[in-house]
C-alpha cells in the first residue's frame, strides 16, 4: 500500500470489517451471543469506480454499507476513506467528514420526512454543514433538482405527492447536496417498477460521469449490477466469497455460490431458459447467529469437500484480478505443514492481494 | 380464440372499479382471456397495471365496497363465477381454484399450526376426517419438498423460512387438487436461489398434476422460464398476448418492446446505457377512452388519443391492442383483421 502514490490510492479501503450485533436474552438480558452480520470483510473501491455488492437477503450487504459510513459503531476492522481512517473515530469527529460520504437509501418512502417539503429535505444538509445564506441555499436546491430531473415547480411539495421513482430522485439530490466523493447506494431501485428502475440507474450513471462520484452499489439484482458496476463483490453470510471485475465475474464465476447465484437468475429469453442447466441449491441460508464452522457455504455447497467443514477458506487471487474464498482453488488450500490461517501466505500474491478475511482483530 | 370450449377458465370483458373518496379508479378495463387445461399463462405488468386485481376480482376476493365488478363474466366449469352466491363461490375457491399470494408471511395465520392450515380446506371442501386430512397434509408437504413433513405439521409459520413458507402456501393451494392455480407474484419476496427452487418445484408439480396455472409477475425473466403463453397488462387492460417465444422474439406492442429493452441481461453484450420508458404509468379515473400508453409511447398516432385500440389478432395466438403496426412501422388498417393473415 505504501508504494502506491497518492493518485492511485483507493478512495475507500476496508480491512477486516466486522459488525456483530449482540443478542440479549432472559430475565437479566444477559448477552447470549451475537449476530455476525459482517464478519471480516476487506475490499478497496477505487476513485470513480462502482463496486457492486451482491448477495441474498440477510447476507450482511446492507449492514456492510452502513458500517462503512459509520452509521454503526463497528465491532472491529479499519475503514479508510479518502486517506482518513474512520473505523474508530467518534461520531463527533466524523461529523465534519460526513459531506464527503453520503448514502441513498432503499425505501424512498421511509427515508424522506413526510412533514418536510422537497426544498427543505434537499436543503437540510446544506443548512447543517455549510454557511450558505437562504438565497444561496435555494439556488443550490434548484441546481440539484435540475441535476436529478425534478421540475423546479415541485420545490414546495411534500414527499407523498411524488411517485416512487421521483422520491428516489429526491433522495439522490439530498445525497449529492454537499458534493460527496463517495456514495453508498443501498438497494436504490429495489422498491421501484421495472420501467422506473432503468430511469434511476441511468441517472446514477449520468451523475457519476458528471461529478466523478465513486459508488458502492448494494443490490440483490444481479443483472442490474452487471449493468452498473465496474467490479463486483459477492457476499454470503457475512463474508465476501468472491470479488472480481464485472466481465470476469459474470463470464467465469469461480466460487460455487457465485455460480449457483448466477444460474438462478432468470433470463428474459425463453429459448435460453428452456435449454439452461441450473444449479439448484438445497436448503436455506444458515442463521448468522450460528454460522457453520469452516466455510460458511459448506452446508449448501454442491462441491463440498471434507476440508470445507473444518477450515474457513481465505480470499485469495485464483485468476488475475479475481479473488475467491474457496478450497477448490489451489491458492487457498493450506499446505499440509502450514497453520490454519497461514497457508495462503506461502504463495505469491498480486500487489492488490491484501484481501484477507478474518484478519486478527 | 376458437378453442373457447376447451378452456378451463374463460374471462370475458371483466371490469372492476374502485370507488374511493377521491373518485373512481378503473383498475380493470374489459379484460378477456382464456386458460387452457395444463398450460401456464404468465401475466406481466408493472404495479398498478391491474394484474392482481383482475385475478382477485374474478374470484370475488376484493372487498366490496370499495371494489365493484361492473361488467364481465368468468366461466369456470360451466358456471359464471360472478353470478354465484357467496357460499357457492367459497366452494369453488380452494377446491376448484387455488390461490398463492405474494407474501407468505402475511397470508399464513400465525396463531395456527401449518398442519391445521393445510388440513382446513381438506376437511371443509373434501369432508375428510382429521386422520385422513393429516395424512394428506403430510403427503402435500412432502410433495412441495419440505423434509420431515409429519413433524413439521405441528410447527407454526414463524418456524419456517420464507421459501419454506411459500412451499406451505403452495401445499395449501394444491390441497384439494384444483384445476386452476393462480399464483400472484409467488417468488417476488424470495431470494433468487430460493426463487429457483420454487420455480423448479412448480415445473415439476405441473408435470405431475397437470393443472392450469396463472402466474402473475413483473419479472420477465421468470415468465420466460415458466410460461407457455403470456399476457402483458398496462393501465388495467391486456395490451398484448402471445405464446412465450413469440412474445420475446417478436413483441408487437410498443410497451412490451420498451419493457424488454429496459431490463439488463446477465449475459451477452452490455449496453452502455439502459433504455428507459419516460414518464409514469397512468392512474385511470374513468374508463379509458384512449390508449393508456399513448403519453409514454414512441409511436403514438393521432388516433391513439381519440379511441382505445381493440385487440388486433395477428395469428398464431398472438394479438396486440395497438393502432401502430410494428411490421410496417405505420398505422394499422381501420378494422381488426382476421387472424393468420400475416404470420400464418
Amino acid at each position: 500500500m505504501a508504494e502506491a502514490g497518492r493518485g492511485d490510492r483507493p478512495l475507500v479501503e476496508v480491512r477486516g470489517l466486522t459488525m456483530h450485533f449482540p443478542i440479549y436474552k432472559g430475565l437479566f438480558r444477559r448477552r447470549v451471543g451475537e449476530v455476525r452480520a459482517v464478519d471480516g470483510v476487506s475490499f478497496d473501491i477505487r476513485q470513480g469506480e462502482t463496486l457492486g455488492l451482491v448477495g441474498e437477503s440477510g447476507c450482511g450487504k446492507s449492514t456492510c454499507g452502513r458500517a462503512i459510513l459509520r452509521l454503526y459503531d463497528i465491532t472491529a476492522g479499519s475503514i479508510c476513506i479518502d486517506g482518513v481512517e474512520i473505523g474508530r473515530a467518534s461520531q463527533a469527529t466524523l461529523r465534519p467528514m460526513r459531506p464527503r460520504m453520503q448514502m441513498v437509501f432503499q425505501d424512498p418512502q421511509a427515508s424522506l420526512n413526510p412533514r418536510m417539503t422537497l426544498a427543505a429535505i434537499i436543503g437540510e444538509p446544506l443548512m447543517e454543514h455549510t454557511r450558505m445564506t437562504a438565497a444561496e441555499r435555494t439556488a443550490r436546491v434548484y441546481e440539484l433538482m435540475d441535476a436529478v430531473g425534478l421540475n423546479r415547480t415541485f420545490a414546495n411539495r411534500y414527499p407523498h405527492e411524488f411517485s416512487g421513482g421521483q422520491r428516489q430522485r429526491i433522495g439522490i439530490a439530498r445525497a449529492l447536496a454537499l458534493n460527496p466523493r463517495f456514495v453508498v447506494c443501498d438497494e436504490p431501485i429495489a422498491a421501484l417498477d421495472v420501467s422506473i428502475q432503468a430511469q434511476v440507474v441511468n441517472l446514477l450513471e449520468e451523475l457519476q460521469d458528471r461529478f466523478g462520484l465513486t459508488y458502492l452499489f448494494i443490490s440483490h439484482d444481479l443483472s442490474m449490477v452487471r449493468h452498473i458496476a465496474t467490479r463486483v463483490a459477492v457476499m454470503y453470510l457475512g463474508r465476501i466469497v468472491e470479488i472480481a471485475g464485472r466481465e470476469q465475474l459474470y463470464a467465469s464465476p469461480l466460487h460455487p455460490y457465485t455460480q449457483a447465484l448466477l444460474s438462478a437468475v432468470p433470463e428474459p429469453d425463453p429459448d435460453y431458459e428452456a435449454a439452461r442447466r441450473r444449479i439448484i441449491l438445497t436448503g436455506d441460508v444458515p442463521s448468522p447467529a450460528r454460522p457453520p464452522p469452516g466455510c460458511r457455504f459448506s452446508t449448501r455447497c454442491p462441491k463440498v469437500m471434507d476440508i470445507c467443514r473444518r477450515v474457513a477458506p481465505e480470499l485469495a487471487e485464483a485468476a488475475p484480478g479475481q479473488f475467491v474464498a474457496c478450497h477448490l482453488y489451489p491458492a487457498t488450500t493450506p499446505e499440509p505443514t502450514a497453520g490454519r490461517t497461514g497457508g495462503t501466505e506461502a504463495r505469491p500474491r498480486a500487489p492488490a492481494g491484501q484481501f484477507q478475511q478474518g484478519e486478527p482483530q | 380464440m376458437p378453442d373457447g370450449a376447451t378452456a378451463v377458465l374463460a374471462v370475458n370483458g371483466l371490469k372492476t372499479v374502485f370507488r374511493t373518496r377521491g373518485g373512481e379508479v378503473h383498475a380493470v378495463n374489459t379484460v378477456s382471456f382464456r386458460l387452457r387445461p395444463g398450460e401456464v399463462l404468465g401475466v406481466v405488468g408493472e404495479s398498478g397495471s391491474g394484474k392482481s386485481v383482475t385475478m382477485m376480482s374474478l374470484l370475488g376476493l376484493l372487498p366490496s365496497p370499495p371494489a365493484e365488478l361492473r361488467a364481465g363474466e368468468v366461466l369456470f366449469e360451466g358456471r359464471d363465477l360472478t353470478r354465484l352466491p357467496p357460499e357457492a363461490l367459497r366452494r369453488v375457491r380452494g377446491a376448484g381454484i387455488g390461490f398463492v399470494f405474494q407474501d407468505p408471511m402475511t397470508s399464513l395465520n400465525p396463531v395456527f399450526t401449518v398442519g391445521f392450515q393445510i388440513m382446513e380446506p381438506l376437511r371443509k371442501h373434501l369432508g375428510m376426517t382429521r386422520a385422513q386430512a393429516a395424512a394428506r397434509a403430510a403427503e402435500l408437504l412432502d410433495l412441495v419438498g419440505i423434509p420431515d413433513p409429519r413433524a413439521r405439521l405441528r410447527d407454526y409459520p414463524h418456524q419456517f423460512s420464507g421459501g419454506m413458507r411459500q412451499r406451505v402456501m403452495i401445499a395449501i393451494a394444491l390441497a384439494c387438487n384444483p384445476k386452476v392455480l393462480i399464483a400472484d407474484e409467488p417468488t417476488t419476496a424470495l431470494d433468487v436461489t430460493i426463487q429457483a427452487q420454487i420455480l423448479e418445484l412448480v415445473r415439476d408439480l405441473r408435470q405431475k398434476l397437470g393443472m392450469a396455472i396463472i402466474w402473475i409477475t413483473h419479472d420477465l425473466g421468470v415468465i420466460a422460464g415458466i410460461a407457455d403463453r403470456v399476457m402483458v397488462m398496462y393501465g388495467g387492460q391486456v395490451v398484448e398476448e402471445a405464446p412465450v417465444k413469440r412474445l420475446f422474439s417478436a413483441p408487437r406492442h410498443p410497451y412490451t418492446r420498451a419493457l424488454l429493452g429496459t431490463i439488463p441481461h446477465i449475459r451477452g453484450p452490455r449496453a452502455p446505457r439502459l433504455r428507459v420508458i419516460e414518464g409514469q404509468p397512468p392512474i385511470l379515473r374513468a374508463h379509458p377512452a384512449a390508449c393508456p400508453f399513448r403519453a409514454r409511447c414512441a409511436h403514438a398516432l393521432p388516433r391513439c388519443a381519440a379511441e382505445n385500440p381493440p385487440r388486433f389478432p395477428l395469428g398464431g395466438g398472438h394479438d396486440v391492442a395497438c393502432f401502430w403496426d410494428a411490421d410496417t412501422g405505420a398505422a394499422r388498417e381501420a378494422a381488426p383483421r382476421e387472424g393468420g393473415a400475416r404470420h400464418g
